[in-house]
């Protein structure tokens, strides 16, 4: 089964919620749909799964148009950020009642459902209601139900945000690999950076109701196509400045002006947006370099054995990414040195004109 | 330890709450428990009368006993009955209600009416729309053919007290029940529609559940209130035909009032209150522990 979506747009009055949306999912992949709350990840889920109707666009199943086939003749399963069960039924009934509703008979549904909690680990707790379980059980009585349904389509919402730490990590590697063995087309939405990466496949960036791009996740994260897909695709949050070329200068933001061709090699005159990740803002105390820009320490986040330095310049923060565990006090006075060959060049609309040499053409021969 | 301060001033923040206690409510009650084991033979001259008020009147072969039982009986049938039909009616209001837009204001406000209507004037309403001369009701029932007399026929006299009823109390069931399925996600409904779920099912395995917490609740107000009854049908029908719908606190009025038979209608008085103590308790802890079976 292949699933399309062709310029598909949704207008709730005259809110513009899904914006002229195409994309493809084939069976037995791996889809990831990356963007921040509110960037419609939830909507174009619905309307995948026939909740709702598209305003404009079509959505085909194998080239033929199912908008308006309503979700119960559909092969969908779906699972949500909240733990969602009947809380009047065992665990055990929960994960039966979709193939109840289909009318399987008694040893196919005990078979089945004896299968999915094997293998999420639900044996014990089959006799229990909803309110009984822990949040992870919970969850993993919803994916069991959505397990044994063997929906060609299978939309995961979010469905680890509600989790703790551990169990996520657990079933964020368990996950993909269940349902890939049933051969469905398997879309995952998430707001973090790094849980696309972990899962892998094709990630599609979403940002205000557009897909910004859409490709093999690696390539995205390496090659965002625009600052869109850049800043969604970064956590914590790219960092950022405007710089204005003339002639063989260029104008940083804080009113310095430097040879253009360090940061802006070959390009044409105009304002052009760099971005880069906290890993590629170098920090240090501040030793007088006259390409580093000088600021103060806004806050330091100590996580794991990584500190996220946020350094206040005037004109943006910046965060820093030191390995360790820094004790950069508020106040501190620091510099913050970049790369010209670690960042990303943008145009005024937002497009990528440069990209880091060797890096892009890596990332060039991996989506061939 | 040893160096713990020691301060009477939060004696000074209680004291105001304990003086209107005493008053509103403690003193009131201390003088009902006076009377009910005194006797009087006038002249404000009271003497001891032990357990004697309380022996005749929980016993149902005595004058008082007779009509306290009949009573009581009656008073339970009403509260059964009211809470029997409210209690779906107002969940099937609830469902029925709109969830979005300007129809939900229209419709709550329509809801709420009859719940900010003072009681006297509810009475009144109905003792106008059962009169079977002008009365909507009664006039349009014995038109089409219906006996229908709520002064002379004791059905008709408790089928208006308990429609008044339905309709005077219903809508706050409904608001609850509202309040309770807008707090369901909508990600349970879409759960649901991916699943293929009938409307039935939706009901009985989602919504229900869910609004078992805000029911416990109705069914205890409701039934307070209910087996509480006084000001509706004591402007109705003021408890007849006959004694046809003579509520306990109806007949109490009557006996403390009417007849100034104090011992009596303070024994009443407090047997009265333990019994919708008791009642309500039982409620409460049969509806939670059912709770905590489940959640345990």
């Amino acid at each position: 089964m292949s699933l399309q979506l062709n310029s598909v747009g949704l207008k709730y009055g005259a809110d513009v919620i899904i914006d002229d949306v195409s994309l493809t999912f084939d069976r037995g992949t791996m889809n990831v749909l990356l963007g921040p709350t509110l960037a419609g990840k939830t909507t174009l889920m619905r309307l995948m799964a026939g909740l709702d109707r598209p305003t404009t666009g079509e959505i085909t199943v194998d080239g033929k148009s199912v908008v308006g086939v309503p979700v119960r003749k559909r092969s969908v399963a779906m699972v949500y950020q909240q733990f969602v069960n009947y809380p009047s039924l065992t665990a055990f009934e929960n994960i039966a009642s979709p193939l109840r509703v289909a009318g399987l008979g008694k040893s196919e549904i005990d078979s089945r459902v004896s299968e999915a909690s094997r293998v999420l680990r639900l044996d014990p707790y089959l006799q229990r209601l909803p309110a009984q379980l822990s949040g992870g059980q919970q969850q993993r009585t919803a994916i069991a139900r959505a397990l044994v349904k063997r929906a060609d389509l299978v939309l995961l919402d979010e469905p680890l945000a509600n989790l703790d730490y551990k169990l996520r990590e657990e079933l964020r590697e368990e996950l993909p690999r269940l349902f890939a063995a049933t051969g469905t087309i398997l879309v995952y939405a998430t707001t973090e950076p790094a849980e696309a990466l972990l899962l892998g496949g094709t990630t599609a960036t979403l940002w205000q109701g557009r897909v910004t791009q859409i490709g093999p996740t690696p390539a995205v994260y390496r090659r965002p196509a625009n600052i869109f897909a850049a800043r969604v695709f970064s956590d914590p949050p790219l960092n950022e400045m405007t710089v204005t070329r003339t002639g063989g200068e260029a104008t940083l933001p804080d009113g310095r002006r430097v040879g253009a061709d360090h940061l802006l090699p070959g390009l044409p005159d105009g304002r052009y947006q760099i971005g880069f990740r906290v890993e590629h803002a170098r920090l240090a105390a501040p030793s007088g370099n006259a390409s580093a820009f000088q600021g103060k320490v806004a806050v330091t986040e100590i996580s794991g054995s990584e500190s996220f330095v946020h350094v206040d310049l005037g004109f943006a923060t910046w965060v820093s990414l030191v390995l360790g565990v820094h004790d950069w006090e508020p106040g501190l006075l620091a510099e913050i040195s970049i790369d010209p060959g670690r960042v990303f060049v943008f145009d005024e609309a937002g497009a990528l004109v440069r990209a880091p040499d060797n890096l892009a053409a890596r990332a060039m021969s991996e989506m061939v | 330890m040893m160096d713990k301060p020691w301060s009477n001033r939060a004696w000074f923040f209680v004291i105001p709450v304990l003086v209107v206690v005493l008053f509103s409510s403690l003193l009131p009650m201390m003088t009902v428990v006076n009377y009910s084991v005194q006797d009087t033979m006038g002249q404000n001259h009271f003497f001891w009368n032990g357990a004697a008020w309380f022996q005749n009147l929980l016993d149902p072969t005595t004058d008082i006993g007779g009509r306290f039982a009949s009573a009581l009986v009656r008073n339970l049938i009403f509260s059964f009955v009211v809470l029997m039909i409210e209690l779906p009616l107002g969940i099937a209001v609830a469902i029925c209600i709109p969830r979005h837009g300007w129809k939900v204001g229209a419709t709550l406000v329509l809801i709420a009416l009859p719940l900010l209507i003072p009681w006297t004037v509810v009475g009144t309403i109905w003792e106008i729309f059962a009169r079977q001369d002008i009365g909507l009701l009664g006039a349009a029932l014995n038109g089409i053919g219906v006996h229908y007399n709520d002064t002379q026929d004791p059905t008709s006299a408790w089928a208006t007290i308990v429609m008044m009823d339905v309709w005077h109390w219903t809508g706050m069931i409904a608001l609850l029940s509202y309040a309770g399925l807008k707090a369901i996600p909508d990600a349970f409904y879409q759960a649901a529609r991916i699943d293929g779920a009938s409307r039935w099912s939706v009901f009985r395995n989602i919504e229900l559940p869910k609004l078992q917490k805000v029911l416990v609740i109705a069914v205890l107000l409701r039934f307070m209130e209910s087996f509480m009854i006084y000001t509706e049908p004591s402007v109705v029908t003021g408890g007849g035909p006959g004694e046809a719908t003579s509520f306990l606190s109806l007949d109490l009025v009557k006996i403390a009032l009417g007849q100034v038979d104090l011992g009596n209608a303070a024994a009443m008085s407090i047997v009265y209150y333990l019994i919708t103590l008791t009642i309500c308790w039982i409620f409460f802890t049969i509806m939670t522990q059912l709770d905590q079976r489940k959640g345990a």
